[in-house]
């Protein structure tokens, strides 16, 4: 790298060190964009940041996962512990909706099977097609917090005026740390039609 | 800029050899005159001082954009602008002080400072560094524009999401969010650029005998910094990339309705972001050993742990950067992960603060403005690195997050150690750059209202933050209401006293017409290195017989 010729009248030949700092630069842009992929693969697997390994229905860049894990149902029951969920949904701006969960929360041992239903109303005039997210807080729980079904798992097309019940089935594993006694479930839904659209600013 | 040389433009170094000083500049070269050869030159000299002037000029806008903030905050309650126009400020406020003030700053002092202190006859790339310089003013004006279009009722006013872009807040964003992303862009095209000249001008230029372990400290700094902003910029230019593309073309990279999330977004900003303060902060520490050696008689004390040092806060610069979102649900293993190595970059910069002290241990130390500004940096910036301990520890973050704590911290950080860093070397080359020395009565009128008001206004922070006053709200409790009135006259004064500097170079420039002795090729009397055996200022070609280093 450095000065072996000398000093002066020949510059020396800056091309070949562009050449590597500008493939640094592009190395460095490319990483960035590495990192969504990675960072995706990273949580779903570790179920790190509550993110719980489900099917996501829009073009999401999360791949299904845990299909098979529904086979197998609760196989234990532990009866020596309570573990408490907590629901809770929000409608994000854009969508016509209202949401709110006719199971507010459920004590439960870890290993059953339970269903909780949210209420879902569409208050406009006009059919709409929406997709829910869920999150599970505390992050760690979410790998524990297995959903067999859930309306999430696809869009819902709600008629104008249209309210309808969603069921959601799921199963907290006995393996879940045993100082996590409370578990928060949440559900935001959003306006597929307007997330897929080119929007601009939506305010 | 000195009046001595007119006209000189190009790189034309076809001339055959003359010795350094018999050049005269001028005569032989018919190059542009008035605005035109401010844009077209090549000069690293003329470009340094127009990275000087513009970043002195985008320091008084970000100033006047704080100030309205300060205002506002001066009492409880909404009294000068509405919310939305307070979150426009803040946003703005910080991102016009990084990238066009700060940034400018420290790449101003290495377009005038590297040549000469390395024996180069100029920057390896110099058509490239106009570029880099001609980028940010268009830069600097996207990023504002919004304010004016508001005023016209077009879209809502600049970005208001905070200069961290955070999603969803961004994507759901007005059209400021669009500016402020494309003048991101044009930013770090402007600092990759640069980086790359700077690069390039240290590895291929020394004079010869200058080894790797022969380069000056601020050209250390640099060439770290000039690496880390390689490695991170791209990373913030494919963040704000991915923002735009969830905003307009139906991508969801951050919207979590389309399997996006948005604590990625932290992520990538934040591999940015931390690393951003040692590019902040690598030039100054690289001149303030120069400083300090100068002002004490003596040689730098420690050079090699202070380049190892220098490597060491690089490397693990890249590392670390989830300590800015301890609060947002990050698994317990990368909690204490981000912890203990945060904490491990408190080592080498302990390195660098013994290094400094003992630089000027026993050292005949005199205490003129550039010397005042170091020992400021010094005790001030020791201040940010206690704090910031504080801060990188998760169980304490818990509480300070998001809270006045944090934004009294990263001001000793960025005003105590990037700002009065850049006013300690602005003193101490500014002779040499215009040939005169300057009013030294107003430089330490300077220092001390600087220091002052400085405190005044950031020290009462630190104790609305333990209070529990959150950050970025433009309405506050009673009880923190005299914390906030203090702070705010503080401000005042700090803000208003950065007038006496601007005069104070205007006053150098101007030089005898201003009654301002001549500098001589020293300048200071214990200054060492290449830089300070040209002559005060340097013709406007120096170094076109490189200096052989023994
Ligand atoms: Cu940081």
């Amino acid at each position: 790298m450095t000065t072996a010729q000398p000093p002066l009248r020949s510059p020396p030949d800056h091309r070949r060190l562009i050449v590597k700092l500008l493939a640094l630069v592009a190395a460095a842009f490319a990483f960035g964009f590495a990192l969504v992929p990675l960072y995706n693969v990273f949580c779903e697997a570790t179920g790190l940041n509550g993110k719980t390994a489900t099917k996501i229905g829009v073009g999401g860049l999360n791949a299904p996962t845990a299909a098979g894990a529904a086979a197998a149902p609760a196989s234990r029951i532990d009866r020596n512990r309570i573990v408490t969920v907590e629901f809770t949904g929000t409608v994000m701006p854009g969508l016509p909706w209202e949401m709110r969960p006719l199971t507010g929360r459920l004590d439960l041992h870890p290993g059953e099977l339970h269903q909780a239903i949210f209420l879902v109303h569409n208050s406009s005039s006009t059919a709409i097609v929406g997709q829910a997210v869920p999150s599970v807080s505390p992050g760690q729980a979410a790998q524990h917090f297995e959903k067999l079904d859930c309306f999430c798992f696809k869009q819902q097309t709600l008629a104008p005026g249209e309210t309808r019940e969603m069921p959601l089935t799921f199963i907290v594993k006995p393996e879940i740390d045993a100082d996590i006694r409370t578990i928060t479930l949440s559900y935001a839904f959003f306006n597929v039609a307007e997330s897929a659209a080119a929007t601009g600013s939506a305010r | 800029m000195s009046q001595d040389h007119p006209a000189a433009r190009s790189l034309d170094r076809s001339d055959d050899a003359a010795p350094p000083h018999a050049h005269t500049d001028g005569a032989q070269h018919a190059a542009p005159h008035g605005l035109l050869r401010w844009l077209m030159t090549t000069n690293h000299k003329d470009i340094g001082s127009m990275y000087l002037i513009f970043s002195l000029f985008m320091f008084f806008v970000g100033g006047a954009m704080i100030l309205a903030v300060r205002a506002e905050l001066f009492q409880p309650g909404l009294q000068l602008m509405q919310p939305e126009f307070f979150n426009q400020l803040i946003g703005v406020h910080a991102l016009v002080m990084i990238f066009a003030a700060l940034m400018p700053a420290a790449t101003g002092f290495a377009n005038w400072q590297i040549p000469l202190m390395i024996g180069a006859p100029d920057m390896a790339l110099p058509r490239i560094n106009n570029w880099g310089f001609w980028l940010l003013p268009p830069a600097a004006v996207l990023l504002m524009l919004p304010f004016a279009l508001a005023v016209f009722g077009i879209g809502d006013g600049a970005l208001a999401t905070g200069w961290t872009f955070y999603a969803p807040l961004s994507v759901q964003g007005g059209i400021g969010v669009d500016f402020a992303i494309f003048a991101v862009h044009i930013l770090g095209v402007s600092s990759i650029l640069g980086s790359i000249n700077i690069i390039v001008t240290i590895f291929n230029l020394r004079a010869p005998g200058m080894t790797m372990m022969k380069l000056p400290l601020f050209c250390w700094g640099w060439l770290v910094t000039a690496f880390l902003l390689i490695a991170t910029i791209p990373v913030l230019a494919g963040a704000v990339t991915m923002l735009l593309t969830d905003r307009h073309f139906g991508t969801s990279f951050f919207n979590a309705a389309g399997g996006g999330d948005p604590i990625l977004f932290q992520h990538l900003f934040w591999f940015f972001g931390h690393p951003e303060v040692y590019i902040l902060l690598l030039p100054v520490w690289g001149l303030m050993p120069h400083v300090l050696a100068t002002f004490s008689r003596k040689p730098v004390y420690g050079y090699k742990a202070q380049v190892y040092s220098f490597i060491a806060i690089g490397v693990l610069a890249v590392v670390v950067w989830a300590h800015h979102f301890f609060t947002a649900g990050l698994p317990v293993p990368a909690l204490l992960y981000f912890m203990y190595s945060t904490m491990a970059i408190s080592l080498p910069l302990a390195v660098l603060f013994y290094c400094w002290i003992a630089t000027m241990w026993r050292g005949a130390m005199s205490f003129e403005t550039p010397m005042l500004f170091a020992q400021g940096f010094i005790v001030l910036f020791g201040i940010a690195g206690l704090t910031g301990l504080v801060l990188a520890d998760v169980a304490a973050d818990a509480q300070y997050h998001h809270s006045y704590f944090v934004v009294a911290h990263f001001h000793y950080a960025l005003f105590a150690g990037g700002i009065m860093g850049v006013m300690t070397g602005a003193y101490y080359w500014l002779p040499k750059w215009t040939g005169h020395m300057f009013d030294e009565r107003l430089g330490k009128a300077h220092f001390w209202l600087t220091v002052i008001s400085f405190n005044l206004t950031f020290m009462p922070q630190f104790f609305l933050g333990l209070a529990g006053m959150p950050r970025r709200i433009p309405d506050y409790a009673l009880q923190f209401a005299e914390f906030n009135a203090i702070s705010t006259v503080g401000a005042f004064i700090l803000g208003l006293s950065q007038l006496i500097f601007a005069w104070n170079v205007v006053k150098s420039i101007r030089g005898a017409r201003n009654g301002l002795p001549r500098a001589d090729e020293r300048v200071w009397e214990g200054a060492q290195g290449l830089e300070w055996e040209l002559s005060s200022p340097p013709p406007h070609h120096s170094w076109e017989v490189q200096p052989v280093v023994k």
